[in-house]
């Protein structure tokens, strides 16, 4: 039956289908050269990101310092407890312990050691101590990592500044939230290799990936002069039973803030503990006395500036040439405009005065005068050139817009009374930023706490802020400098008077809204030293009891000031010249 | 002279017969490597399930043990006694198939494909029953036919002889793979038995154009429209396109490849095997050798399987018979198959379907018939007459 034939067919045949088939595996063998060579990399990547779990570990964030390299807002090291679901071996005991040293509710303990996730997270922000604690009972699927929280030394200085940081140490409020992206580093790794249950691999250890430190940022902001003015605003608000006190001090010449004070202030380390005493009644009414007792007054909320804005009247009138210093006044204690009387706070009237003088006294008609002689057209122009319609640009969040007559609807009236600074608002640190623009030169410059960053390997980086050359003369400037000078040596804001220094500014009292209901901001707008101003400072008394005039109540403030900071500052102490005598 | 002439050569002949030791060898190499790998691979997992890492080990050495036995008691027996039992395991072998379908079946991975005898720690998989019983039968027939076997009307019984395995296969226990193997292993048989070429290059040709216009209109087509094998193509194509469902396990085996470099992570060291491809043991084994030992542990396993292949062919060309030949000519389809449709499937060369690598994934019943076989095989080896 096998034929010799036959059986060389079959014999050659089964040699084919053994080459057929070693060749295919040699296809094969090339496959895998491909797979396990070529792409080798990518598919070890792509399985490393698979088999790695990943624990953060927080960056500490970048510190803040004031202007003489004082630390104000700093990290302590704290400790985030997780728990891991698949590697609890006893979670009646786990639940027990993290009961007991965290001081939670069995329910939520429970609650997140039952739940069936990957890496669950009991609580951040757990002292070093008790962390510490916890990891000496060495229970199984309980992570102690450390990581850090926010500190700041100087508790509630500067507070509504600052801001705060929330549970992931994300800014909450203040410098904390416009500055986020320098302050926040970036956050590590830890990376333990899993099986695809979850459950730790312990042979294979863990992989850290560092995080990166947040840069820290230095600030104009004077802890020194911050600290002494809280002082003069707690004593102000005491003495006069006001609701809120606000300093601001500026540089004039370059915007950079070396204080801003808002009290009553808050801790910054308790951010989250309403004033002793207060009480409420539902969530929502909690969060909104927080939010108001963390509200920054300078720059969240508008005013009428009253008659500190005559200087922006003076200053458009003296530019525009429709007044000069000596241009000659007479002020009957009121004054007619289109049908309405408006009446100067003298009941008597002035009588006959110069320009000068009419400043000294804050003489309502003469600054009408002044406004009706420019006209809508022209005042709407120096507004708006002076920067007063748009925000200043502050490096803190929330900035208020300002609330202004459209230029259509302004008639005669709504001129005269934003002549001496009312039936509008602006926010006190525009009021300031615009003053100060005012008077060193005509520079408007941007108000600003950052000043620079400094990166991890000794570099730093300045911070820049636009200023606008030119919004008015250097010469009107100087007059308005020589006129309110006079102002605080001779007329209504003489409380504001230092020895030996010579001060420059302007006083203001205005009625709150609705008018007659008895509520006053009492202010006053200071700079020093009035031929090259080196600092301006502004104090805003909200709602004084008894007096409540701005010569009387704010001047006074801002004189302690400048006795203190003046000379701090290292500015000259001069004789006042006796010239406008 | 005559009688002492052949009393004489009859005792040569007893001492010249042969014994295939190099194939013994390489499959006593490769059944322990299969065990080593086994318990490397399915030790975490049968710890996280059974509480016990031997779990598999355990079942498998017992199938190992008996399908030794069983070898070593059927190479011992002359093959043409087998012959007379070729019908009986054809019609019996297709019988069994049914047998999922009663309530010894048992279901396993969403599938009906075993059957539990009492006593026999692993469940059987009647498919493999056929294999053996198909490669018996085939041979069988082919003798039979004589020269009809290079007439179409020859092509067409063998044929019709292994369909009915192939589809009760394919459509009573939904074993698509192993209908494959069963249809492979004929068309192999049927290639050697008729010494023509032609009609099988053209054979050969045209379903390599099906295959290629099918991969075509799949890959042209929405994702809405395939059918659950298509979305497999579509899958085989596009790996992580589908990395939850389908090509889950795929670009797991990829991801246990391609980690392994060329010297590998080092026996035991595999990540993969930690859950990540589900039930690794099984059909996906080679991935994790070659995630543990590389490039290099993989080619090992290649080139044994290769040596194996060469070992059984020396067999075939040197059969006593025609009969002879044609058995472990079936043995070599089924073990070559296997192993390249097996390492196809785990490094994506082809679409997924569960086939086992021969000696090596954890299964009680292949790797038993499988030994089986190759007693056979041995058997066939031993009547080889090393002088002509």
């Amino acid at each position: 039956m096998l034929t010799n034939s036959n059986r060389i067919a079959h014999r050659k045949k089964i040699t084919v289908i053994t080459v057929m088939f070693a060749l295919l595996l040699g296809a094969l063998f090339v496959r895998l050269v491909y797979l396990m060579i070529w792409k080798a990399d990518y598919y070890e990547e792509q399985a490393v990101e698979l088999h790695e779990r990943e624990r953060s570990i927080k960056a500490a964030r970048g510190r803040i310092l004031d202007c003489n390299g004082l630390v104000i807002a700093d990290n302590r090291t704290v400790c985030t407890v997780s728990v891991i679901h698949n590697q609890i071996e006893d979670p009646e005991r786990v639940i027990q312990v993290l009961c007991g040293e965290l001081g939670l509710s069995e329910e939520f303990v429970r609650g997140r050691v039952e739940k069936y996730s990957s890496i669950e997270r009991i609580r951040s922000n757990v002292d070093k101590e008790i962390g510490d604690r916890i990891r000496e009972y060495d229970l199984a699927g309980v992570k102690v990592d450390e990581d850090y929280k926010r500190y700041y030394p100087f508790g509630d200085l500067a507070s509504k500044v600052l801001g705060f940081t929330g549970a992931d140490n994300q800014g909450i409020i203040g410098l904390e939230v416009v500055y986020e992206e320098t302050l926040q580093g970036k956050a590590g790794n830890i990376l333990t290799m899993t099986d695809a249950r979850g459950i730790e691999v312990e042979e294979a250890g863990e992989r850290r990936q560092e995080p990166v430190k947040g840069k820290d940022l230095v600030l104009s902001l004077d802890m020194n002069i911050q600290s002494y003015a809280t002082q003069l605003a707690l004593q102000a608000m005491k003495t006069k039973e006001a609701e809120s006190v606000s300093i601001l001090v500026m540089n004039p010449q370059n915007g950079e803030m070396l204080a801003m004070v808002n009290v009553p202030e808050f801790d910054l380390n308790a951010p989250y503990e309403l004033p002793e005493g207060t009480t409420y009644a539902t969530q929502e009414e909690y969060q909104n006395l927080l939010n108001a007792m963390w509200r920054n007054g300078c720059i969240n909320d508008t005013y009428e500036p009253g008659s500190t804005f005559k200087i922006i009247t003076a200053a458009a009138g003296l530019e525009e040439g429709v007044v000069t210093p000596e241009s000659a006044f007479s002020c009957p204690g009121y004054i007619i405009v289109d049908d309405r009387k408006i009446r100067c706070h003298k009941v008597g009237g002035h009588g006959g005065e110069d320009f000068v003088h009419a400043t000294m006294n804050s003489c309502n008609p003469v600054f009408i005068t002044v406004g009706l002689r420019l006209g809508v057209d022209r005042y709407y122009k120096y507004f708006e050139q002076f920067g007063l319609k748009k925000k200043t640009g502050i490096d803190l969040p929330g900035e208020a817009s300002t609330i202004m007559h459209e230029k259509e609807n302004m008639g005669n009236v709504e001129l005269a009374t934003v002549s001496f600074g009312q039936s509008f608002q602006i926010t006190p640190i525009q009021l300031l930023t615009t003053a100060a623009s005012i008077v060193n030169g005509g520079r408007r410059i941007t108000p600003h706490f950052g000043v620079k960053v400094l990166g991890e390997d000794g570099g730093e980086e300045i911070l820049e802020y636009p200023v606008e050359e030119g919004i008015v003369s250097e010469e009107t400037s100087a007059t308005l400098r020589g006129i309110l000078e006079l102002v605080v040596s001779e007329g209504t804001g003489k409380n504001g008077k230092v020895e030996g220094f010579r001060v420059g500014g302007k006083t203001a009292t205005s009625q709150t809204l609705p008018r007659g209901s008895g509520r006053y901001i009492a202010s006053f707008l200071g700079f020093a030293p009035a031929e090259e101003p080196q600092v301006i400072a502004l104090a805003i008394i909200n709602n004084p009891q008894g007096v409540y005039y701005g010569g009387q109540v704010a001047a006074p403030i801002v004189r302690q000031l400048y006795e203190n900071i003046l000379p701090y500052l290292g500015i000259a102490n001069e004789k006042v010249p006796e010239a406008a005598e | 002279m005559a009688a002492r002439t052949r009393t004489k050569s009859k005792r040569k002949e007893q001492s010249e017969f042969y014994f295939d030791y190099s194939l013994l060898f390489i499959l006593l190499f490769l059944l322990g490597f299969g065990l080593l790998m086994i318990y490397s691979t399915s030790s975490y997992e049968a710890f996280q399930e059974y509480g016990d890492s031997a779990h598999f080990l355990k079942t498998q050495l017992a199938a190992v043990i008996l399908g030794l036995v069983a070898m070593i008691v059927v190479s011992n027996i002359p093959y043409h006694f087998w012959e007379h039992f070729a019908l009986l395991g054809y019609v019996v072998s297709f019988g069994m198939l049914f047998l999922v379908k009663t309530p010894l079946g048992v279901e396993s991975h969403h599938a009906r494909r075993w059957f539990r005898i009492p006593g026999v720690p692993f469940n059987v998989q009647p498919a493999e029953i056929a294999k053996l019983c198909m490669i018996l039968f085939l041979a069988c027939l082919v003798c039979k036919l004589g020269r009809n076997v290079r007439k179409w009307k020859g092509i067409i019984v063998m044929g019709a002889a292994a369909l009915p395995h192939v589809l009760a296969i394919y459509l009573v226990t939904s074993n698509l793979s192993s209908a494959i193997i069963v249809m492979g292993i004929a068309a192999l048989m049927v290639f050697v038995a008729d010494p023509h070429y032609k009609k099988y290059i053209v054979a050969v040709t045209l379903v390599g154009i099906a295959v290629a216009g099918l991969v075509f209109m799949i890959m042209s087509m929405d994702a809405s429209e395939m059918t659950f094998r298509m979305t497999r193509i579509n899958t085989w194509l596009h790996p992580e396109s589908d990395p939850t469902d389908t090509g889950f396990q795929t670009l797991q085996a990829l991801y246990a490849i391609g980690s392994g470099g060329i010297w590998g992570k080092g026996l035991g060291q595999s990540m993969q095997k930690l859950g990540y491809i589900p039930e690794a043991q099984n059909d996906m084994i080679f991935s994790i050798i070659c995630e543990e030992l590389g490039l290099f542990g993989a080619v090992s396993i290649i080139l044994m399987f290769l040596i194996l292949l060469w070992r059984l062919m020396i067999i075939a060309n040197n059969a006593p018979d025609l009969f002879g030949s044609m058995l472990v000519v079936g043995v070599i389809g089924h073990i070559a198959i296997q192993v390249v449709l097996n390492i196809a499937v785990v490094t994506n060369s082809i679409p997924n379907t569960g086939i086992s690598l021969p000696f090596i994934s954890y299964g009680g019943s292949s790797v038993m018939f499988l030994l089986i076989e190759f007693g056979l095989v041995l058997s066939v080896a031993k009547r080889i007459q090393l002088r002509e």
